[in-house]
Formats: C-alpha cells, sequence, structure tokens
C-alpha cells in the first residue's frame, strides 16, 4: 500500500491534535494503517504543535525533512517555517488567518505578509492551496471550528486516502455532540473552498 | 467506564502510546500504582488516576519519585501488583532506593517505567537511563511500539515476579507521545490486598543482610539473562550477512529503510527488547554469520559496548560500528532519513538524495517561544521582584515548572538551574561565596517534591537567602496534577488531607515569612523589598491559583481590561510585563479581550492608569 506523510502545524489551542485524532480514527474505519506522533511540549503556553502522521505500511511515527506529502498549516507562519519538512513534491494547505507570535504582535519581530509567505512556498512544492480558514469557521457558527474546516480542506483536495464519508463519522464519534453540526458544516466548508 | 477499562478484548483503539502503556498494566492485574508526574510519562498517570476512582486500583501522586518507589517497593513485597512510573530524571531522584531495592526484591510484580527523552522536548537532560539496569542489576525491556507496549506489560510482570525483582521498562518520548492502533487484550482481575511476612534477614539491608542479597542479585542477572535467551521480544529478522543490532523505536527506522533501500534479502536484523542483560548466546550466533554490523540505537552506546564484549569472547573479529562520527552520535533523537543514510553508507548502498529545498534565502521569521500565560500570576511575581531589587546586585537561582519561563526578557527572573529543587540547595551555595543577595524560586509542587530538606538546610546553616514560592496551587506545567498543598476537597475529590507551606515554612524555623497575593503589586513589592533586607532565611509565599486551570475549571471571575485614551505610549506594560495579550498596532498598544483573564496587574503597573476594565 503506497505511504502518504502527513505534517499538520499549528499554535497551540488551535485544535490540532483533536483534528490528528479524527484523522487517525477516520483511518482505522477504513482498516487503512496509521501512526502518529505528536509535539506538544508547552503547546497552551502559546508554542507551535506538530503532529506527523503516516498512512500505510511505514513503522516510523516520524517524518523526516523533505520527506511530508502534505503539509497542512493551521497558521500561515507555521507553515512557512515547516518548509524544510517539504519537497517538490509536496502539497500544501494553509489558512491564511495569521496569529502573529508574541514578539511580532509588541512590534519586535517582522511577520512577513501573506503574499510574501506564499512566494516563498509556492516555488519549491508541487502546489499551494490556500483558504481562509478562520472566516469559514465564523460562517460554520464558532471560530473554534477551524481544525474542522482545515479537515474539509485535506478531504477536498483529496490528497489522503481517506473518504468523506469516514471523517465525517469520526468527527461525529470524536468531538462533542454539541458542536457535531457546526463541526460537520465547517468540514464541508473547507471542503468545498479547496473544491473552488 | 474508562476507556482503557473496556472489557472487549479483540477490539481495537486508536491509543496514545501511554495509554497503551496504562491499558497492557490494566490487562496485566496492575492493582497499585505510584508516580510523580514527568513528561513524557505524564498521561500513564494521568489514566491511572481517572481509572483509580472507578475501579480497584490504588493509584497515588507521591511526593516525588523516590517516595513513589518506596511506597511501590512495600506494596510489591506485599504481594501486590505494582507499577511505578516516572520519567528519566526522576529516577535520579529515586535511585537510592532503586539500588538496594534491587537487592531485596520483590514478591509481587514491580514495574518501573522510565520515559526517557531524548533530544530534551520537555527535560533538563538527555540520560540514557539503560545504565540504570547494569548500575542496579535489573532487567530492563525496551518496546518499539504501542502495541508491542500494551503486551510488554504483562510479560514484564511476569518477569519481576520469576526473579522477584523490579523490572524497568524503558520508553523514549516517541514511544509515550505517538499514536496508533492496539488491539485489546483480556483483562486479568487484580489482586489488591496481599500481606508481608516478615523476615528481616532478608529484608533489612545492614551489611551482613546485603552481603548475601548481594549474592541473590549476581544469581538473579544470570537468571534474567537466561530469561533473554529465550524472550520473544529479543528476535532476529532476515539471514542476510550485513548485521543490524537495534532497539526501541530505532526499530521501526531500520525497518523502514531495509524497504527504501531494498535489501531486505541482505540484511539480519537483531531487534532487542529485553535489552538488559543482553542474552550473549544469541548475540553471539547472531554474530557468527555477519560480515559486519552496525548498532542502531539512540543516547549511548550501551548494546555497542556489550555486544563488542560478547565479540571479542566469541573471537569475533568483524567491524562492529555504531557512535562514530561518521555514523551514528550520541545526541538528540533519530529520525527515519538519518538512519536510512547512515545504513547506506555503512553498507555501502545506493541512498536516495535527501529532497529539502534549500531554503537560505528564507528572511528570519519571528520565533513563537511558550510564554507565560496571560494573567499568570508568576508574571506578577517577576515583576514585583525586577521592582524591589532595583539597584541591588543579585542572583536569582530558579527551578523546574513552567516559572522557570521566567528567565526569557523581558523579565528575566532566573540564572541557575540543574534539577528539581536545585533553587535552594545552590542559592544557599552562592549566598556564601558571592557578596549578591540570593533571590530563589520555586513553585509548589516542586517546593514539596525536594525544596524542604535544601530550605532546612538554609535554616540550620543561617545563609543569607530569600525564597520565593510561587504556589499556584497545582502541578501545572505537566497538567495540573495535585500535590500535597492542594485543597483537594474544593475539586471534588475526596480523602485527601492538605498541607500547608506556610506552615512547614514556619516548622522549619523561618524566621520571616510573608504571604502575598501577588494581583496586588504595591503590597507585593513592598513584602519582597522587607524580605530581601531581612539578614538570614526569609520566605515569601505568592499564592495565586493557575489562570490556565481556572480557566479549564470554568472559574475565572476576572472581566477584561483595554488601554484608554490616556495611554502615552510609554509602554512599561509591554516591556516590563510583557503579557501576551497585549498587540501593537497603528504604533499603540492594545489588549486583545479573549485573551485578558482581568488581572489587573497591567493596570498597576501604567504609570498614566490608562488601563481600565472593559465596560459591559
Amino acid at each position: 500500500m503506497n505511504i502518504t506523510r502527513l505534517i499538520i502545524v499549528a499554535v497551540g489551542g488551535q485544535g490540532n491534535l483533536l483534528a490528528s485524532k479524527v484523522l487517525g480514527e477516520a483511518a482505522c474505519r477504513q482498516d487503512i494503517p496509521v501512526r502518529m506522533s505528536e509535539i506538544h511540549g508547552m503547546a497552551q503556553r502559546g508554542g507551535v504543535v506538530e503532529s506527523a502522521m503516516i498512512f500505510g505500511d511505514a513503522h516510523s511515527t516520524i517524518i523526516s525533512d523533505g520527506e511530508a506529502d502534505v503539509l497542512l498549516g493551521f497558521e500561515p507562519l507555521e507553515a512557512l517555517r515547516a518548509l524544510n519538512k517539504c519537497n517538490a513534491d509536496t502539497i500544501v494547505i494553509t489558512s491564511t488567518s495569521p496569529l502573529p507570535p508574541f514578539t511580532a504582535a509588541i512590534g519586535k519581530g517582522v511577520y512577513p505578509d501573506m503574499a510574501a509567505i506564499e512566494a516563498y512556498i509556492r516555488p519549491r512544492v508541487k502546489s499551494l492551496i490556500t483558504l481562509d480558514a478562520n472566516a469559514l469557521a465564523v460562517e460554520a457558527g464558532n471560530v473554534l471550528s477551524v481544525n474542522m474546516v482545515l479537515l474539509g480542506s485535506l478531504i477536498g483536495a483529496g490528497v489522503l486516502p481517506l473518504s468523506d464519508a469516514a471523517v465525517r463519522e469520526a468527527i461525529k464519534d470524536t468531538t462533542k455532540a454539541a458542536f457535531a453540526e457546526i463541526n460537520l458544516k465547517a468540514f464541508d466548508l473547507g471542503r468545498a473552498a479547496v473544491k473552488g | 467506564m474508562h476507556k482503557l477499562l473496556t472489557d472487549r478484548p479483540g477490539e481495537k483503539m486508536f491509543l496514545l502510546g501511554n495509554e497503551a502503556i496504562a491499558r497492557g498494566a490494566i490487562e496485566a492485574g496492575v492493582a497499585f500504582a505510584s508516580t510523580y508526574p514527568g513528561t513524557p510519562s505524564s498521561e500513564i498517570s494521568a489514566n491511572f488516576f481517572q481509572i483509580s476512582r472507578e475501579s480497584d486500583l490504588y493509584f497515588e501522586y507521591s511526593t516525588n519519585e523516590k517516595v513513589a518507589l518506596e511506597v511501590a517497593a512495600a506494596a510489591a513485597n506485599a504481594g501486590v501488583r505494582t507499577m511505578c512510573i516516572m520519567k528519566h530524571v526522576g529516577v535520579n531522584v529515586a535511585a537510592d532506593a532503586l539500588m538496594t531495592l534491587a537487592y531485596v526484591g520483590v514478591r509481587g510484580g514491580l514495574v518501573i517505567l522510565t520515559a526517557d527523552d531524548p533530544y530534551m522536548f520537555s527535560s533538563q537532560n538527555e540520560q540514557d537511563n539503560r545504565y540504570y539496569g547494569k548500575l542496579s542489576g535489573l532487567p530492563i525491556l525496551e518496546p518499539s511500539t504501542g502495541e508491542e507496549a500494551r503486551e510488554m506489560m504483562a510479560y514484564a510482570f511476569e518477569i519481576s515476579e520469576k526473579l522477584q525483582e523490579p523490572v524497568l521498562l524503558r520508553t523514549t518520548t516517541r514511544l509515550n507521545h505517538s499514536t496508533s492502533q492496539v488491539t485489546l487484550g483480556p483483562i486479568r482481575q487484580p489482586v489488591t490486598m496481599g500481606d508481608f511476612a516478615k523476615d528481616p534477614f532478608n529484608y533489612v539491608t545492614v551489611p551482613a543482610v546485603s552481603r548475601n542479597l548481594h549474592v541473590k542479585l549476581l544469581k538473579n542477572i544470570e537468571k534474567a539473562q537466561s530469561l533473554a535467551e529465550k524472550s520473544p521480544y529479543n528476535r532476529i529478522d532476515g539471514n542476510g550477512s550485513w548485521g543490524i543490532v537495534c532497539n526501541g523505536v530505532s526499530y521501526n527506522y531500520v525497518k523502514d529503510a531495509v524497504r527504501d533501500l531494498g535489501i531486505t534479502e541482505k540484511v539480519r536484523i537483531f531487534r532487542a527488547g529485553f535489552s538488559h542483560p543482553l542474552p550473549a548466546d544469541r548475540v553471539k550466533s547472531f554474530l557468527s554469520g555477519c560480515e559486519k554490523v552496525l548498532i542502531v540505537e539512540e543516547g549511548e552506546p550501551f548494546m555497542e559496548e556489550a555486544v563488542k564484549a560478547m565479540a571479542q569472547e566469541a573471537g569475533f573479529i568483524n567491524l562492529i560500528a555504531g557512535k562514530r562520527p561518521d555514523l551514528f552520535s550520541r545526541l538528540f533523537e533519530f529520525d527515519p532519513a538519518m538512519v536510512r543514510r547512515v545504513m547506506a553508507s555503512f553498507f555501502s548502498v545506493d541512498c536516495p538524495e535527501s529532497r529539502v529545498s534549500d531554503l537560505s534565502d528564507l528572511p528570519i521569521l519571528p520565533q513563537r517561544p511558550p510564554n507565560l500565560c496571560a494573567g499568570c500570576s508568576h508574571r506578577a511575581v517577576f515583576y514585583a521582584v525586577n521592582k524591589a531589587t532595583e539597584g541591588i546586585a543579585n542572583i536569582r537561582p530558579t527551578d523546574i515548572g513552567c516559572y522557570t519561563l521566567g528567565f526569557l526578557p523581558p523579565l528575566s527572573n532566573g540564572d541557575f538551574l540543574i534539577c528539581m529543587g536545585s533553587s535552594v540547595g545552590t542559592g544557599c551555595g552562592f549566598s556564601r561565596t558571592t557578596d549578591k543577595k540570593i533571590i530563589s524560586f520555586i513553585g509548589d509542587s516542586t517546593f514539596f517534591h525536594s525544596g524542604i530538606p535544601g530550605l532546612i538546610n538554609a535554616v540550620f546553616n543561617n545563609h543569607n537567602i530569600t525564597l520565593v514560592i510561587l504556589d499556584n496551587h497545582t502541578t501545572a506545567m505537566t497538567g495540573h496534577q495535585p500535590h500535597p498543598g492542594v485543597d483537594m476537597a474544593a475539586l471534588s475529590i475526596e480523602g485527601f488531607n492538605r498541607v500547608s507551606i506556610e506552615s512547614v515554612v514556619k516548622g522549619i524555623g523561618v524566621d520571616h515569612v510573608a504571604v502575598i497575593r501577588p494581583y496586588n503589586v504595591k503590597k507585593s513589592i513592598a513584602a519582597i523589598k522587607e524580605a530581601i533586607d531581612f539578614k538570614g532565611v526569609s520566605v515569601v509565599i505568592a499564592q495565586q491559583s493557575c489562570t490556565l486551570f481556572d480557566k479549564s475549571l470554568k472559574r475565572l471571575t476576572g472581566k477584561p481590561f483595554r488601554v484608554g485614551d490616556r495611554c502615552k505610549n510609554h509602554r512599561n506594560c509591554i516591556n516590563e510585563l510583557g503579557c501576551p495579550a497585549f498587540y501593537v498596532e497603528d504604533d499603540r498598544v492594545h489588549i486583545n479581550e479573549a485573551l485578558c483573564t482581568g488581572c489587573g496587574v497591567c493596570a498597576q503597573v501604567c504609570p498614566e492608569h490608562a488601563i481600565v476594565p472593559v465596560k459591559n
């Protein structure tokens, strides 16, 4: 079975680990071998949260530099920072909503503008797909559903060996029942945004 | 019901490595567990804590790892299957108990989990705890995957009971924090009560007894070696002539590399899952078919040294290598591409080129270091200490917890740190060898863990030191575990007592003790000044519950603040506090109301009193 390697980068609090868990559960439903590892040392204190997911018959749970097939950025600066994980065949999907780190927020560092970020990423990868995940999450009814919007974008782009139905089921089972409707709507909006 | 108590053998679950370990222990009938929290092991204990509230499992957060191991040693010697969980550096704290417990042994199974942290994702060092197996003479088991860790738990208890010795189960962060599919096994009913048969000439380790016990330990190491010879966790894959010896997560990287390099027919892999003592006979027979051997292990050359010694005995003269400048490093963790590259070079096969693109033209990106949370009371304490010490030369030893982050600018509180509790002891040393004022910082949980002996030392030897105890009523850094100072009843958890830090400090005989509420900036500065002026040992206890914990318990009551018209852009707020709720837009300071917890500290710091509550 083909191996697909996915890196997800986010800022603490964006719900990246829950999104990864949904993908893992979806893969289990489809009997696709899946392994994942996460680094969330001080996530709740504003640091970067990275998860690596490997679908298919591999044994490793981490992804070396230059070996991601897909990079999903919950935040554009973090997508740019993770470019060392990519190669010329990588598909990058990123939210365009910036969350400036504190240093940049108080004017002690420069947060590159979105056009510059795109210009750095685009020539180095196979394709770059961008979407305003925050706006879509708000449209779905809860700004916290950014993670579900971005899951939708992964499925919409067809870059993972997962079916729409399996991910939807996993969302229903893994996320809180009270938010299921909003989460599914967010997922659909993300999927549609990427399908164009 | 807790998901790890699910009694449906054969069912598959997508589990974190630490959940798989906890599940394995439950399946093995663990009845007793103790720990001091420490990443990357924390989730094992967090699950046990929850499980203990709905099953017969006894679980406790002990005050430190040494106490945890003593508690566990007694439980196991009463015949109850016991687990003791700690991070790698926790074993240093428990080492005194460990070394002689190895002499005394156990009756019921005791599995000691040591979670090592190559690359130091959340630790002060990356020591390789396999050496503790060698130092103590105890067996070490090392799983490669979550599924194997689950399965190995029952085996670990069996080995422990067979040898009547504790067994060390050693993991690394990449196993603890990787998630994969695990197939549930049957749950063995735990035996929760045992008995202790007195036998002082085997249990009371006076020299005459220990001389006999050491003889017994050496015999036990031989028995362990014969178990390792037969262990299903030491296995050989393939029968080529290129030898590879590996362990833990390295085995996964080796398997992927063998496939990627297309050398399945050429290699013979010895995967050590029972890695101390290594099975000499199997290793020697493995070597005899090898042209050359590569040892793939993170950390120190633990197996490399052992295998080379065995090769000498066997008269094997072909090349055995592992840690070498052109092969593997002792530093940090491995990754699949690195292992593939080294294997290709060692066995002289072609390796796919690295596909990382040239990123040299990228600008320097603003970093995103972790920061104390918006509204964190540690920030207020550090600000107050900065104000109280203006013009006073000082050294500030710090300790292990969230507040360690206070060493970063703009707070810059933290000059020296080596281990849990070291702020107090090192403060004593600096106070005698420099002419500077010593202000040490320690958290509440760390104070109970190992700060108290240092404070007693300071009082007895009359050192000139101010100790600031940052009491946020929880063990925040590792995920809000309880400690002896926590009011458990307020968390609706019955059956606990509470130890008052203030009473402990006064009981030790500290003559100057002040309790402050750090959100009251002026009073805090005054109290800290007074404590610093005191000659001798003074203690300031800063009491304010953890904001992040309060937020998760939905008991935050503060209302957000905003920057009003009176702001003259002095920016003391940003430059001296650095709260992440601030941002600058159009050259003006603003407060992100969604992040602001309403602690009001910045409002007291602003010289223009421009920071005011948001009106509803």
